[in-house]
Protein backbone atom coordinates (compact mmCIF):
# COMPACT_ATOMS: atom_id res chain seq x y z
CA UNK A 1 0.00 0.00 0.00
CA UNK A 2 1.54 3.29 -1.13
CA UNK A 3 0.77 5.96 1.46
CA UNK A 4 0.89 9.69 0.91
CA UNK A 5 4.19 9.66 2.79
CA UNK A 6 5.70 7.04 0.44
CA UNK A 7 4.57 9.08 -2.50
CA UNK A 8 6.17 12.24 -1.14
CA UNK A 9 9.43 10.36 -0.57
CA UNK A 10 9.51 9.01 -4.12
CA UNK A 11 8.64 12.45 -5.47
CA UNK A 12 11.53 13.98 -3.51
CA UNK A 13 13.96 11.34 -4.87
CA UNK A 14 12.79 12.18 -8.40
CA UNK A 15 12.82 15.92 -7.72
CA UNK A 16 9.14 16.22 -8.62
CA UNK A 17 6.99 18.93 -7.14
CA UNK A 18 3.40 17.72 -6.86
CA UNK A 19 0.20 19.47 -5.82
CA UNK A 20 -2.12 17.93 -3.21
CA UNK A 21 -4.56 16.61 -5.81
CA UNK A 22 -1.73 15.18 -7.94
CA UNK A 23 -0.41 13.35 -4.89
CA UNK A 24 -3.80 11.78 -4.26
CA UNK A 25 -4.15 10.81 -7.90
CA UNK A 26 -0.66 9.30 -8.25
CA UNK A 27 -0.97 7.40 -4.98
CA UNK A 28 -4.23 5.87 -6.24
CA UNK A 29 -2.72 5.03 -9.64
CA UNK A 30 0.44 3.50 -8.17
CA UNK A 31 -1.67 1.38 -5.84
CA UNK A 32 -3.72 0.18 -8.79
CA UNK A 33 -0.54 -0.85 -10.58
CA UNK A 34 0.83 -2.67 -7.55
CA UNK A 35 -2.49 -4.42 -7.01
CA UNK A 36 -2.48 -5.57 -10.59
CA UNK A 37 1.02 -7.02 -10.19
CA UNK A 38 -0.12 -8.77 -7.05
CA UNK A 39 -2.08 -11.18 -9.19
CA UNK A 40 1.34 -12.81 -9.83
CA UNK A 41 1.29 -13.93 -6.19
CA UNK A 42 -1.36 -16.52 -7.09
CA UNK A 43 1.15 -18.45 -9.20
CA UNK A 44 2.89 -21.47 -7.72
CA UNK A 45 6.63 -20.72 -8.02
CA UNK A 46 7.75 -23.52 -5.70
CA UNK A 47 9.94 -25.17 -8.35
CA UNK A 48 10.99 -22.11 -10.30
CA UNK A 49 14.58 -20.86 -10.03
CA UNK A 50 14.88 -17.17 -9.06
CA UNK A 51 15.96 -15.20 -12.08
CA UNK A 52 17.77 -11.91 -12.54
CA UNK A 53 17.24 -11.56 -16.25
CA UNK A 54 14.51 -12.43 -18.73
CA UNK A 55 16.84 -13.66 -21.49
CA UNK A 56 18.46 -17.12 -21.38
CA UNK A 57 21.88 -15.59 -22.02
CA UNK A 58 25.10 -15.18 -20.03
CA UNK A 59 28.60 -13.91 -20.58
CA UNK A 60 28.16 -11.45 -23.42
CA UNK A 61 31.56 -9.77 -23.49
CA UNK A 62 33.37 -7.25 -25.66
CA UNK A 63 37.13 -7.05 -26.18
CA UNK A 64 39.11 -4.07 -24.89
CA UNK A 65 39.62 -2.22 -28.19
CA UNK A 66 39.08 1.52 -28.62
CA UNK A 67 36.44 2.48 -31.19
CA UNK A 68 35.06 5.62 -32.77
CA UNK A 69 34.26 8.54 -30.53
CA UNK A 70 31.34 10.86 -31.03
CA UNK A 71 32.49 14.31 -32.10
CA UNK A 72 31.97 16.95 -29.47
CA UNK A 73 29.69 18.82 -31.81
CA UNK A 74 27.45 15.76 -32.12
CA UNK A 75 27.72 14.97 -28.43
CA UNK A 76 26.44 18.41 -27.51
CA UNK A 77 24.06 18.80 -30.45
CA UNK A 78 20.83 17.84 -28.70
CA UNK A 79 21.50 19.16 -25.24
CA UNK A 80 19.08 21.85 -24.11
CA UNK A 81 21.80 24.03 -22.65
CA UNK A 82 25.56 24.24 -23.07
CA UNK A 83 28.46 26.48 -22.24
CA UNK A 84 31.62 26.19 -24.32
CA UNK A 85 32.59 22.53 -24.46
CA UNK A 86 30.37 21.52 -21.57
CA UNK A 87 26.81 20.43 -20.93
CA UNK A 88 25.21 23.01 -18.66
CA UNK A 89 22.71 21.88 -16.05
CA UNK A 90 21.05 23.48 -13.02
CA UNK A 91 23.28 23.09 -9.99
CA UNK A 92 22.14 20.30 -7.66
CA UNK A 93 23.07 20.49 -3.98
CA UNK B 1 34.48 8.43 32.43
CA UNK B 2 34.57 5.51 29.98
CA UNK B 3 37.45 5.13 27.60
CA UNK B 4 36.46 4.86 23.96
CA UNK B 5 37.72 2.79 21.07
CA UNK B 6 37.41 3.59 17.39
CA UNK B 7 35.93 1.30 14.75
CA UNK B 8 36.71 2.09 11.12
CA UNK B 9 35.76 0.51 7.81
CA UNK B 10 36.98 1.80 4.44
CA UNK B 11 35.52 1.86 0.95
CA UNK B 12 38.26 2.22 -1.63
CA UNK B 13 37.57 2.93 -5.29
CA UNK B 14 40.28 1.96 -7.75
CA UNK B 15 40.24 2.91 -11.43
CA UNK B 16 41.20 0.01 -13.68
CA UNK B 17 43.88 0.50 -16.33
CA UNK B 18 41.92 -0.83 -19.30
CA UNK B 19 42.11 0.82 -22.72
CA UNK B 20 38.35 1.30 -22.98
CA UNK B 21 35.48 2.08 -20.65
CA UNK B 22 33.54 -0.59 -18.82
CA UNK B 23 30.48 -0.75 -21.10
CA UNK B 24 31.54 0.94 -24.36
CA UNK B 25 34.64 1.29 -26.57
CA UNK B 26 35.42 4.92 -25.65
CA UNK B 27 38.98 5.50 -24.47
CA UNK B 28 39.82 5.77 -20.76
CA UNK B 29 42.76 8.08 -21.45
CA UNK B 30 43.16 10.77 -18.79
CA UNK B 31 43.01 14.48 -19.55
CA UNK B 32 41.29 14.82 -22.95
CA UNK B 33 39.41 17.93 -24.03
CA UNK B 34 35.97 18.00 -22.32
CA UNK B 35 33.34 15.70 -23.84
CA UNK B 36 35.59 14.17 -26.50
CA UNK B 37 36.12 10.69 -24.99
CA UNK B 38 32.45 9.86 -25.33
CA UNK B 39 30.01 7.86 -27.44
CA UNK B 40 26.24 7.33 -27.45
CA UNK B 41 26.53 4.60 -24.77
CA UNK B 42 28.47 6.55 -22.14
CA UNK B 43 26.36 9.62 -22.94
CA UNK B 44 23.33 7.52 -21.98
CA UNK B 45 21.49 8.19 -25.21
CA UNK B 46 18.15 6.36 -25.56
CA UNK B 47 18.26 3.10 -27.47
CA UNK B 48 21.93 2.28 -26.74
CA UNK B 49 23.01 -0.90 -24.98
CA UNK B 50 26.01 -1.41 -22.72
CA UNK B 51 28.27 -4.49 -23.18
CA UNK B 52 30.77 -5.48 -20.49
CA UNK B 53 34.48 -5.19 -21.29
CA UNK B 54 36.02 -8.63 -20.65
CA UNK B 55 39.26 -7.06 -19.43
CA UNK B 56 37.37 -5.34 -16.61
CA UNK B 57 36.12 -8.69 -15.32
CA UNK B 58 39.60 -10.18 -15.66
CA UNK B 59 41.18 -7.29 -13.75
CA UNK B 60 38.52 -7.42 -11.02
CA UNK B 61 39.21 -11.14 -10.57
CA UNK B 62 42.96 -10.49 -10.58
CA UNK B 63 42.72 -7.87 -7.82
CA UNK B 64 40.25 -9.99 -5.86
CA UNK B 65 42.54 -13.04 -5.92
CA UNK B 66 45.49 -10.95 -4.74
CA UNK B 67 43.27 -9.87 -1.83
CA UNK B 68 42.44 -13.49 -0.96
CA UNK B 69 38.77 -13.19 -2.00
CA UNK B 70 36.33 -15.87 -3.10
CA UNK B 71 35.29 -15.35 -6.70
CA UNK B 72 31.55 -15.71 -7.27
CA UNK B 73 30.34 -18.30 -9.75
CA UNK B 74 27.34 -16.14 -10.63
CA UNK B 75 27.44 -12.35 -10.66
CA UNK B 76 25.32 -9.58 -12.16
CA UNK B 77 24.98 -5.83 -12.46
CA UNK B 78 22.42 -3.50 -10.91
CA UNK B 79 21.22 0.03 -11.41
CA UNK B 80 21.80 2.42 -8.57
CA UNK B 81 19.40 5.32 -9.06
CA UNK B 82 20.23 8.80 -7.89
CA UNK B 83 19.44 12.29 -8.97
CA UNK B 84 22.70 13.93 -9.86
CA UNK B 85 23.94 15.08 -13.27
CA UNK B 86 27.41 13.46 -13.02
CA UNK B 87 25.78 10.44 -14.68
CA UNK B 88 23.83 11.11 -17.87
CA UNK B 89 21.47 8.18 -17.23
CA UNK B 90 20.50 9.26 -13.71
CA UNK B 91 21.73 5.91 -12.48
CA UNK B 92 25.07 4.23 -12.06
CA UNK B 93 25.61 0.66 -13.17
CA UNK B 94 27.13 -1.13 -10.20
CA UNK B 95 26.82 -4.46 -8.40
CA UNK B 96 24.45 -4.68 -5.47
CA UNK B 97 23.63 -8.06 -3.96
CA UNK B 98 25.80 -10.42 -6.02
CA UNK B 99 29.27 -8.83 -6.30
CA UNK B 100 32.03 -10.60 -8.19
CA UNK B 101 34.12 -11.25 -5.05
CA UNK B 102 33.67 -11.53 -1.27
CA UNK B 103 35.39 -12.74 1.92
CA UNK B 104 38.95 -11.56 1.36
CA UNK B 105 41.54 -10.08 3.68
CA UNK B 106 44.90 -8.41 3.84
CA UNK B 107 47.40 -8.19 6.67
CA UNK B 108 48.73 -5.07 8.34
CA UNK B 109 51.49 -4.82 10.97
CA UNK B 110 50.57 -3.62 14.44
CA UNK B 111 52.53 -3.39 17.67
CA UNK B 112 50.84 -6.64 18.71
CA UNK B 113 51.97 -8.36 15.51
CA UNK B 114 50.27 -8.94 12.17
CA UNK B 115 46.51 -8.23 12.02
CA UNK B 116 44.08 -9.53 9.41
CA UNK B 117 41.72 -6.93 8.00
CA UNK B 118 38.67 -8.46 6.38
CA UNK B 119 37.55 -7.45 2.90
CA UNK B 120 33.79 -7.92 2.82
CA UNK B 121 33.35 -7.46 -0.88
CA UNK B 122 34.84 -6.26 -4.14
CA UNK B 123 32.60 -5.22 -7.01
CA UNK B 124 32.74 -3.61 -10.47
CA UNK B 125 31.07 -0.34 -11.38
CA UNK B 126 31.32 2.65 -13.69
CA UNK B 127 32.89 5.96 -12.73
CA UNK B 128 30.88 9.19 -12.98
CA UNK B 129 31.52 12.30 -15.07
CA UNK B 130 33.05 15.45 -13.67
CA UNK B 131 31.19 18.57 -12.61
CA UNK B 132 32.91 21.92 -13.07
CA UNK B 133 31.75 25.10 -11.39
CA UNK B 134 32.58 28.55 -12.60
CA UNK B 135 32.96 31.14 -9.90
CA UNK B 136 32.19 29.78 -6.46
CA UNK B 137 29.95 26.79 -5.98
CA UNK B 138 27.65 28.81 -3.72
CA UNK B 139 26.96 31.67 -6.14
CA UNK B 140 26.73 30.01 -9.57
CA UNK B 141 23.33 28.56 -10.45
CA UNK B 142 24.85 26.10 -12.95
CA UNK B 143 27.05 23.03 -13.12
CA UNK B 144 29.09 22.30 -16.23
CA UNK B 145 29.47 18.62 -17.06
CA UNK B 146 32.30 16.71 -18.72
CA UNK B 147 31.45 13.04 -19.41
CA UNK B 148 34.97 11.88 -20.38
CA UNK B 149 35.30 9.97 -17.11
CA UNK B 150 31.73 8.62 -17.15
CA UNK B 151 31.99 4.87 -17.65
CA UNK B 152 35.66 4.44 -16.76
CA UNK B 153 35.86 1.09 -14.94
CA UNK B 154 36.21 1.02 -11.16
CA UNK B 155 36.45 -1.68 -8.56
CA UNK B 156 35.14 -0.81 -5.12
CA UNK B 157 36.81 -2.65 -2.26
CA UNK B 158 34.91 -2.63 1.02
CA UNK B 159 36.74 -3.55 4.21
CA UNK B 160 35.14 -5.06 7.28
CA UNK B 161 34.99 -2.69 10.30
CA UNK B 162 38.26 -4.19 11.53
CA UNK B 163 40.44 -1.08 11.68
CA UNK B 164 40.98 0.39 15.16
CA UNK B 165 42.84 3.63 14.52
CA UNK B 166 43.56 6.25 11.87
CA UNK B 167 47.09 4.80 11.61
CA UNK B 168 45.76 1.31 10.90
CA UNK B 169 43.43 2.79 8.28
CA UNK B 170 46.34 4.49 6.52
CA UNK B 171 48.41 1.35 6.65
CA UNK B 172 45.51 -0.64 5.20
CA UNK B 173 45.29 1.79 2.25
CA UNK B 174 49.05 1.65 1.72
CA UNK B 175 49.09 -2.16 1.74
CA UNK B 176 46.06 -2.31 -0.52
CA UNK B 177 47.73 0.11 -2.92
CA UNK B 178 50.97 -1.90 -2.98
CA UNK B 179 49.13 -5.15 -3.66
CA UNK B 180 46.99 -3.64 -6.45
CA UNK B 181 50.09 -2.07 -8.01
CA UNK B 182 51.76 -5.50 -8.02
CA UNK B 183 48.80 -6.97 -9.88
CA UNK B 184 49.16 -4.26 -12.53
CA UNK B 185 45.43 -3.53 -12.85
CA UNK B 186 45.63 0.13 -11.77
CA UNK B 187 48.22 2.84 -11.26
CA UNK B 188 46.58 3.79 -7.92
CA UNK B 189 47.45 7.49 -7.96
CA UNK B 190 45.58 9.16 -5.13
CA UNK B 191 46.50 12.63 -6.38
CA UNK B 192 45.00 11.89 -9.83
CA UNK B 193 41.97 10.22 -8.34
CA UNK B 194 42.67 6.70 -9.60
CA UNK B 195 42.50 5.56 -5.95
CA UNK B 196 39.81 7.18 -3.80
CA UNK B 197 38.72 6.53 -0.29
CA UNK B 198 35.60 6.94 1.88
CA UNK B 199 35.59 6.04 5.58
CA UNK B 200 32.93 4.76 7.97
CA UNK B 201 33.74 5.51 11.57
CA UNK B 202 32.13 5.03 14.97
CA UNK B 203 33.31 4.96 18.58
CA UNK B 204 32.17 2.82 21.52
CA UNK B 205 33.16 2.44 25.17
CA UNK B 206 36.02 -0.08 25.45
CA UNK B 207 34.64 -3.54 26.06
CA UNK B 208 31.20 -3.00 24.51
CA UNK B 209 30.37 -5.55 21.87
CA UNK B 210 27.88 -3.51 19.90
CA UNK B 211 28.95 -0.99 17.24
CA UNK B 212 28.14 2.65 17.83
CA UNK B 213 26.26 4.78 15.31
CA UNK B 214 28.63 5.59 12.46
CA UNK B 215 29.23 8.51 10.18
CA UNK B 216 30.64 8.36 6.67
CA UNK B 217 33.43 10.72 5.62
CA UNK B 218 33.84 11.57 1.95
CA UNK B 219 36.33 13.60 -0.07
CA UNK B 220 39.49 11.97 1.27
CA UNK B 221 42.02 12.40 -1.51
CA UNK B 222 45.27 11.80 0.33
CA UNK B 223 46.57 9.62 3.16
CA UNK B 224 47.10 12.79 5.15
CA UNK B 225 43.44 13.76 4.72
CA UNK B 226 42.40 10.23 5.73
CA UNK B 227 44.48 10.29 8.91
CA UNK B 228 43.57 13.82 9.94
CA UNK B 229 39.84 13.45 9.26
CA UNK B 230 39.66 10.18 11.22
CA UNK B 231 41.44 11.77 14.18
CA UNK B 232 39.10 14.74 14.05
CA UNK B 233 35.99 12.60 13.75
CA UNK B 234 37.06 10.28 16.62
CA UNK B 235 37.48 13.27 18.93
CA UNK B 236 34.23 14.87 17.76
CA UNK B 237 32.19 11.73 18.36
CA UNK B 238 33.72 11.11 21.80
CA UNK B 239 32.99 14.71 22.75
CA UNK B 240 29.34 14.40 21.69
CA UNK B 241 28.92 11.18 23.68
CA UNK B 242 30.68 12.54 26.78
CA UNK B 243 28.37 15.54 26.73
CA UNK B 244 25.45 13.10 26.84
CA UNK B 245 24.63 13.59 23.16
CA UNK B 246 23.81 11.12 20.41
CA UNK B 247 25.70 10.51 17.14
CA UNK B 248 23.60 11.24 14.08
CA UNK B 249 24.10 8.81 11.23
CA UNK B 250 25.10 11.07 8.38
CA UNK B 251 27.56 11.72 5.58
CA UNK B 252 30.23 14.28 6.34
CA UNK B 253 32.81 15.84 4.11
CA UNK B 254 36.43 16.56 4.99
CA UNK B 255 37.35 20.24 4.77
CA UNK B 256 41.12 20.28 4.34
CA UNK B 257 41.42 24.04 4.92
CA UNK B 258 39.40 24.11 8.12
CA UNK B 259 40.80 20.76 9.26
CA UNK B 260 37.37 19.43 10.21
CA UNK B 261 34.56 17.20 8.99
CA UNK B 262 31.30 18.96 8.16
CA UNK B 263 27.85 17.44 7.64
CA UNK B 264 26.54 17.43 4.09
CA UNK B 265 23.07 18.88 3.70
CA UNK B 266 20.40 16.27 4.31
CA UNK B 267 19.12 16.58 0.73
CA UNK B 268 22.48 15.40 -0.57
CA UNK B 269 22.32 12.29 1.51
CA UNK B 270 18.78 11.27 0.68
CA UNK B 271 20.36 8.12 -0.67
CA UNK B 272 17.72 5.65 -1.33
CA UNK B 273 19.18 4.10 -4.41
CA UNK B 274 16.27 1.81 -5.34
CA UNK B 275 18.66 -0.80 -6.77
CA UNK B 276 17.26 -3.06 -9.45
CA UNK B 277 18.88 -5.71 -11.66
CA UNK B 278 20.28 -4.06 -14.80
CA UNK B 279 18.04 -5.32 -17.61
CA UNK B 280 20.48 -4.20 -20.33
CA UNK B 281 23.28 -6.55 -19.19
CA UNK B 282 23.04 -10.32 -18.92
CA UNK B 283 24.52 -12.08 -15.88
CA UNK B 284 28.03 -13.55 -15.78
CA UNK B 285 28.90 -17.14 -14.98
CA UNK B 286 32.55 -17.05 -14.03
CA UNK B 287 34.38 -20.07 -15.43
CA UNK B 288 36.58 -21.76 -12.80
CA UNK B 289 39.33 -22.47 -15.30
CA UNK B 290 39.46 -18.75 -16.12
CA UNK B 291 39.87 -17.94 -12.42
CA UNK B 292 42.68 -20.50 -12.08
CA UNK B 293 44.43 -19.14 -15.18
CA UNK B 294 44.34 -15.64 -13.70
CA UNK B 295 45.57 -16.95 -10.35
CA UNK B 296 48.44 -18.65 -12.16
CA UNK B 297 49.42 -15.40 -13.86
CA UNK B 298 49.67 -13.37 -10.63
CA UNK B 299 53.17 -12.27 -9.73
CA UNK B 300 54.67 -13.10 -6.35
CA UNK B 301 52.89 -10.66 -4.03
CA UNK B 302 54.66 -8.19 -1.71
CA UNK B 303 54.05 -10.13 1.51
CA UNK B 304 55.42 -13.41 0.14
CA UNK B 305 58.33 -11.58 -1.42
CA UNK B 306 59.18 -9.84 1.84
CA UNK B 307 59.17 -13.16 3.71
CA UNK B 308 61.41 -14.73 1.06
CA UNK B 309 63.93 -11.85 1.30
CA UNK B 310 64.15 -12.30 5.06
CA UNK B 311 64.52 -16.08 4.80
CA UNK B 312 66.65 -16.56 1.67
CA UNK B 313 68.70 -13.37 1.67
CA UNK B 314 68.92 -12.87 5.44
CA UNK B 315 67.84 -9.24 5.01
CA UNK B 316 66.61 -7.27 8.04
CA UNK B 317 62.80 -6.91 8.13
CA UNK B 318 62.99 -3.20 7.50
CA UNK B 319 65.16 -3.58 4.37
CA UNK B 320 62.94 -6.39 3.06
CA UNK B 321 59.81 -4.27 3.58
CA UNK B 322 61.18 -1.26 1.71
CA UNK B 323 62.70 -3.28 -1.12
CA UNK B 324 59.36 -5.01 -1.77
CA UNK B 325 57.32 -1.84 -1.47
CA UNK B 326 57.08 -1.54 -5.23
CA UNK B 327 57.37 -4.32 -7.75
CA UNK B 328 59.82 -2.28 -9.83
CA UNK B 329 62.27 -1.81 -6.96
CA UNK B 330 62.07 -5.47 -5.95
CA UNK B 331 62.57 -6.61 -9.56
CA UNK B 332 65.61 -4.33 -9.85
CA UNK B 333 67.05 -5.69 -6.62
CA UNK B 334 66.61 -9.26 -7.79
CA UNK B 335 68.25 -8.62 -11.15
CA UNK B 336 71.29 -7.33 -9.23
CA UNK B 337 71.32 -10.25 -6.85
CA UNK B 338 71.18 -12.72 -9.72
CA UNK B 339 74.47 -11.28 -11.05
CA UNK B 340 76.10 -10.66 -7.70
CA UNK B 341 75.47 -12.85 -4.70
CA UNK B 342 75.76 -10.38 -1.84
CA UNK B 343 72.13 -9.38 -1.23
CA UNK B 344 72.93 -7.29 1.82
CA UNK B 345 75.47 -5.14 -0.05
CA UNK B 346 73.07 -4.70 -2.99
CA UNK B 347 70.26 -3.83 -0.58
CA UNK B 348 72.39 -1.25 1.19
CA UNK B 349 73.22 0.48 -2.08
CA UNK B 350 69.66 0.46 -3.34
CA UNK B 351 68.20 1.71 -0.06
CA UNK B 352 71.04 4.21 0.32
CA UNK B 353 72.56 6.14 -2.58
CA UNK B 354 70.22 4.75 -5.22
CA UNK B 355 66.99 5.69 -3.42
CA UNK B 356 68.46 8.99 -2.30
CA UNK B 357 69.20 10.06 -5.87
CA UNK B 358 65.86 8.75 -7.18
CA UNK B 359 64.06 10.88 -4.60
CA UNK B 360 66.34 13.86 -5.07
CA UNK B 361 65.71 13.98 -8.82
CA UNK B 362 62.13 12.73 -8.64
CA UNK B 363 62.88 9.88 -11.06
CA UNK B 364 60.92 6.64 -11.36
CA UNK B 365 63.01 3.52 -11.26
CA UNK B 366 61.95 2.62 -14.81
CA UNK B 367 63.55 5.86 -16.08
CA UNK B 368 66.79 5.40 -14.11
CA UNK B 369 69.91 5.20 -16.27
CA UNK B 370 71.84 2.87 -13.99
CA UNK B 371 71.21 -0.71 -15.13
CA UNK B 372 71.44 -3.55 -12.61
CA UNK B 373 74.54 -4.77 -14.49
CA UNK B 374 76.22 -1.40 -14.03
CA UNK B 375 75.43 -1.28 -10.33
CA UNK B 376 76.88 -4.75 -9.93
CA UNK B 377 80.06 -3.74 -11.80
CA UNK B 378 80.46 -0.85 -9.38
CA UNK B 379 80.14 -3.17 -6.40
CA UNK B 380 82.77 -5.46 -7.94
CA UNK B 381 85.18 -2.53 -8.32
CA UNK B 382 84.85 -1.91 -4.58
CA UNK B 383 85.40 -5.59 -3.78
CA UNK B 384 88.50 -5.73 -5.95
CA UNK B 385 89.92 -2.69 -4.20
CA UNK B 386 89.98 -0.68 -7.42
CA UNK B 387 87.99 2.10 -5.77
CA UNK B 388 87.12 2.93 -2.19
CA UNK B 389 83.54 3.01 -0.90
CA UNK B 390 83.76 6.75 -0.69
CA UNK B 391 84.87 7.17 -4.31
CA UNK B 392 82.17 4.69 -5.31
CA UNK B 393 79.54 7.24 -4.29
CA UNK B 394 81.11 9.82 -6.57
CA UNK B 395 81.22 7.31 -9.42
CA UNK B 396 77.63 6.30 -8.76
CA UNK B 397 76.40 9.90 -8.91
CA UNK B 398 78.04 10.20 -12.32
CA UNK B 399 76.54 6.89 -13.47
CA UNK B 400 73.16 8.17 -12.35
CA UNK B 401 73.31 11.31 -14.47
CA UNK B 402 75.24 10.03 -17.51
CA UNK B 403 74.27 6.36 -17.63
CA UNK B 404 77.91 5.45 -18.28
CA UNK B 405 79.46 2.23 -16.98
CA UNK B 406 81.37 2.36 -13.68
CA UNK B 407 84.70 1.25 -15.21
CA UNK B 408 84.56 3.95 -17.87
CA UNK B 409 83.98 6.69 -15.30
CA UNK B 410 86.74 5.45 -13.01
CA UNK B 411 89.15 5.38 -15.93
CA UNK B 412 88.11 8.71 -17.41
CA UNK B 413 88.31 10.58 -14.11
CA UNK B 414 91.41 8.74 -12.86
CA UNK B 415 89.62 7.63 -9.71
CA UNK B 416 91.46 4.34 -9.31
CA UNK B 417 92.30 3.69 -5.69
CA UNK B 418 95.98 4.13 -4.81
CA UNK B 419 97.10 0.81 -3.32
CA UNK B 420 100.69 1.15 -4.38
CA UNK B 421 102.93 1.26 -1.31
CA UNK B 422 105.70 3.21 -3.05
CA UNK B 423 103.30 5.88 -4.21
CA UNK B 424 101.78 6.26 -0.75
CA UNK B 425 104.86 6.40 1.48
CA UNK B 426 105.90 9.98 0.52
CA UNK B 427 102.35 11.24 1.11
CA UNK B 428 102.13 9.57 4.51
CA UNK B 429 105.50 10.95 5.55
CA UNK B 430 104.57 14.43 4.46
CA UNK B 431 101.34 14.32 6.53
CA UNK B 432 103.28 13.08 9.59
CA UNK B 433 105.83 15.86 9.22
CA UNK B 434 103.12 18.45 8.83
CA UNK B 435 101.10 17.42 11.91
CA UNK B 436 103.52 17.06 14.86
CA UNK B 437 100.74 17.84 17.32
CA UNK B 438 98.60 14.89 16.24
CA UNK B 439 101.65 12.63 16.26
CA UNK B 440 102.42 13.67 19.84
CA UNK B 441 98.79 13.11 20.84
CA UNK B 442 98.83 9.63 19.39
CA UNK B 443 102.05 8.79 21.20
CA UNK B 444 100.49 10.07 24.41
CA UNK B 445 97.78 7.41 23.98
CA UNK B 446 95.08 9.41 22.23
CA UNK B 447 93.87 6.84 19.68
CA UNK B 448 91.59 9.40 18.05
CA UNK B 449 94.60 11.20 16.59
CA UNK B 450 95.12 8.28 14.18
CA UNK B 451 91.72 8.91 12.60
CA UNK B 452 92.67 12.54 12.08
CA UNK B 453 95.93 11.55 10.35
CA UNK B 454 94.14 9.02 8.11
CA UNK B 455 91.73 11.79 7.18
CA UNK B 456 94.61 14.09 6.24
CA UNK B 457 96.13 11.45 3.95
CA UNK B 458 92.75 10.84 2.31
CA UNK B 459 92.36 14.55 1.79
CA UNK B 460 95.81 14.83 0.24
CA UNK B 461 94.89 12.09 -2.27
CA UNK B 462 91.31 13.35 -2.99
CA UNK B 463 89.93 10.24 -1.32
CA UNK B 464 91.75 7.85 -3.61
CA UNK B 465 94.10 6.27 -1.10
CA UNK B 466 93.32 2.74 0.01
CA UNK B 467 92.28 3.32 3.66
CA UNK B 468 93.68 0.00 4.88
CA UNK B 469 97.04 0.75 3.38
CA UNK B 470 97.07 4.23 4.89
CA UNK B 471 96.34 2.82 8.33
CA UNK B 472 99.10 0.31 8.00
CA UNK B 473 101.69 2.82 6.78
CA UNK B 474 100.84 5.29 9.55
CA UNK B 475 101.06 2.68 12.30
CA UNK B 476 104.44 1.50 11.02
CA UNK B 477 105.74 5.04 11.41
CA UNK B 478 104.22 6.00 14.73
ZN1 LIG C 1 31.43 5.62 -24.66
Amino acid sequence: MITKKDLEHVALLSRLELTGSEKAMFARQLNDILNYFQSLDCLDTENVQPTTHVLPLQNVFREDWVGQHTSRQDALANCPDRQGDYFRVPKIV
Amino acid sequence: MPRYETVIGLEVHVELKTRTKIFCDSTTEFGGEPNTHVCPICLGLPGTLPVINKKVVEYAIRAALALNCNIAEFTKFDRKNYFYPDMPKNYQISQHDLPIATHGYLEIDTQKGPKKIGISRLHMEEDSGKLVHQGTITTTPFSLVDYNRAGVPLIEIVSAPDLSSPEEACQYVEKLRTIILYTGVSDCKMEEGSLRCDANISVRPVGTGRLGTNTEIKNLNSLKALRRSLHFETERQIEVLRAGGRIVQETRTWDEGKGETLPLRSKEQAHDYRCLPEPDLVPLLIDRQWVEDIRGSLPELPEQRRQRYIKDYSLPEYDAAILTNTKELADYFERCVRAYSHPKAVGNWILGEFNRLLNLHGIEIAACKVTPQNLVSLLRLIDQGTISGKIAKVVFAEMFTSGQAAEAIVKKKGLVQISDRHAMVPVVEKVLAGNPGAVADYKAGKGRALGFLVGQVMKATQGQANPELVNKLLKERL
